[in-house]
């Protein structure tokens, strides 16, 4: 079954609205009752990221998302839906839930594995 | 007598059954590039040997035949190249059809996928007409002046969305299929307008988009005989289509609709459309859903086009049709139509009543500019309506456009 990363972004420093939170949940939990969710999560702010490059022969430390956006990841999703039509329409539901725009994008766990990243 | 030349076959063969085998083929493989790529190889294949071995006695059931067998060689090809994932691929499973619809047609899915809304509106214009139409890439490139590679950049990363994103193959579900119509007849009404009134370049007209259209409209007729909407569209551009030859003179200017050469309008056409917009009154009658804006806007055109000159147009109707749409789509577009419409009836001055209302949200409209002006003009405000004809004339991006505004401001006296 095809996977797809439902993301949800934000304003780095945001008010949290306690309508959003419930009406999130229970979105999740009926992602969960429906035997679609692979794995979801709300994120801390970005300023608690630490972005890590390994490439070199040291690592090097960053304190911050790797992005320098306005926007960061706030809050995720993976589900399993048949199609893009099935995700879409969950994702409406899911932006509705948390109150902001959600980002449907497939995951490659059905392509090969040669193929996959 | 002669019968037609292979050529004029071929032609014919492809206006009717390319889309058919592409939809079939993407059905049966499950892969649009894969579909696209071995229709285009049988009739490449047809163009050789027909001319030599004569047309066959099925040409569609040969075409289908033949791009099949393209089709498994090429995956065959491939697979020695990627076993593992290929074997996956050839032996993708034929799926029996789903109850999908009132219409089993693989050409309905086709539309819908190549219409997804997932899919930006340049991607889903240009994959219709490779997909659907047949056009190639060149053609589609030139068509909106783009550059080939632009083209061929833009429909191979709609159909890598297509397969990546898993977009279905599909005709949508009952409660979507509304919205999603809508989308479809959004992108083959663009295709019309792009050509019928091109907004660039130096063609005023181009009568391969909308030909292309018109034949779009046709097919979703065939596929959807009950839509009003459908019928609406095509009755639109068939309404539309019929004045062309009159509406651009042998100077290249436009002319506009009261000042056109009626006995030039294209009679069968109209009468094609005048019976589709009377066959929707008659569901309209009997309880059928009533008029969306492509139904409306065609009764609009068919007025127009019942009327033995301009000066026996029934602008009151027009006006009661334009009242009907602005509650449908009550775009400030809209609203300019309709208040051109009541200059007719209750005059100028109370047409650019309504017409300076809009003056905020259509500033930069050539056509606001352009229906100012000639209302300005008709009430004797020259130094006003010439303003108006400099805005419209910088702003109008169609050739023949700019040259009937420039004659138009150049008459006023002063």
């Amino acid at each position: 079954m095809p996977r797809y990363l439902l993301s949800v972004y934000g304003p780095a420093e945001q008010e949290a609205e306690l309508r959003a939170f419930a009406d999130t949940d229970a979105f999740t939990e009926r992602l969960q009752g429906d035997g679609r969710l692979v794995f979801a999560d709300g994120l801390e702010p970005a300023t608690t990221a630490t972005t890590v490059d390994g490439q070199g022969g040291r690592p090097a430390y960053t304190d911050g998302p790797y992005l320098e956006t306005t926007e960061h990841l706030d809050a995720f999703w993976v589900i399993e839906a048949a199609d893009l039509d099935v995700a879409l329409a969950l994702a409406v539901e899911g932006s509705k839930a948390c109150r902001r725009a959600v980002e449907v994008r497939p995951c490659r766990t059905e392509r090969a594995p040669s193929e996959r990243c | 007598m002669t019968g037609p030349t292979v050529e004029q076959v071929i032609t014919r063969v492809h206006h009717e059954e390319w889309a058919r085998v592409v939809a079939s083929l993407a059905r049966r493989f499950g892969d649009l590039g894969v579909a696209e790529d071995a229709t285009a190889e049988a009739f490449l294949a047809a163009a050789e040997r027909w001319p030599r071995e004569g047309v066959p006695p099925n040409p569609g059931g040969w075409l289908a035949t033949t791009a099949t067998r393209k089709a498994i060689d090429r995956l065959r090809r491939e697979s020695q190249h990627d076993a593992k994932h290929q074997a996956a691929r050839i032996v993708y499973d034929d799926t029996p059809h789903e109850p999908t619809g009132p219409v089993e047609d693989d050409r309905l899915r086709l539309v819908f996928t190549c219409c997804h809304p997932a899919l930006a509106l340049e991607a889903r214009v240009a994959l219709t007409l490779r997909l659907l139409g047949g056009l190639t890439v060149p053609e589609i490139a030139r068509a909106f002046l783009v550059q080939e590679t632009t083209m061929a950049r833009r429909i191979t990363r709609a159909k890598a969305k297509i397969k990546a994103a898993h977009i279905p193959y599909r005709v949508p579900w009952a409660n979507d299929i509304r919205e999603r119509l809508t989308g479809v007849l959004a992108v083959v009404y663009l295709v019309f307008n792009e050509g019928y009134l091109a907004s660039e370049g130096d063609d005023p007209v181009r009568v391969d988009l909308t030909d292309e259209a018109i034949r779009l409209g046709r097919l979703l007729r065939t596929l959807l005989p009950d839509d009003g909407e459908v019928a609406g569209l095509l009755a639109l551009m068939l309404l539309t289509d019929a004045r062309r030859s009159a509406r651009v003179s042998g100077t290249g200017e436009l002319v506009t609709l009261d000042q056109q050469d009626r006995s030039a309008w294209n009679r069968a056409l109209i009468a094609e459309g005048s019976a589709l917009i009377r066959e929707r009154i008659k569901a309209f009658a009997a309880g059928g859903d009533p008029p969306g804006r492509y139904q409306l806007q065609a009764a609009i055109n068919a007025v127009h086009t019942d009327a033995p000159s301009a000066r026996d147009t029934d602008w009151s109707t027009i006006v009661a049709l334009y009242g009907r749409m602005v509650l449908l789509d009550p775009s400030p577009i809209v609203w300019l139509n309709r208040s051109v419409a009541v200059a007719e009836v209750d005059g100028p001055g109370a047409g650019l009543a309504e017409v300076d209302r809009l003056a905020e949200v259509l500033d930069g409209y050539h056509a606001f500019h352009a229906a100012r002006a000639d209302l300005l003009r008709r009430l004797g405000r020259g130094g006003e309506s010439r303003a108006a004809y400099d805005r419209a004339i910088a702003l109008a991006g169609n050739p023949a456009e700019r040259a009937y505004l420039t004659r138009r401001r150049d008459q006023l006296a002063g």
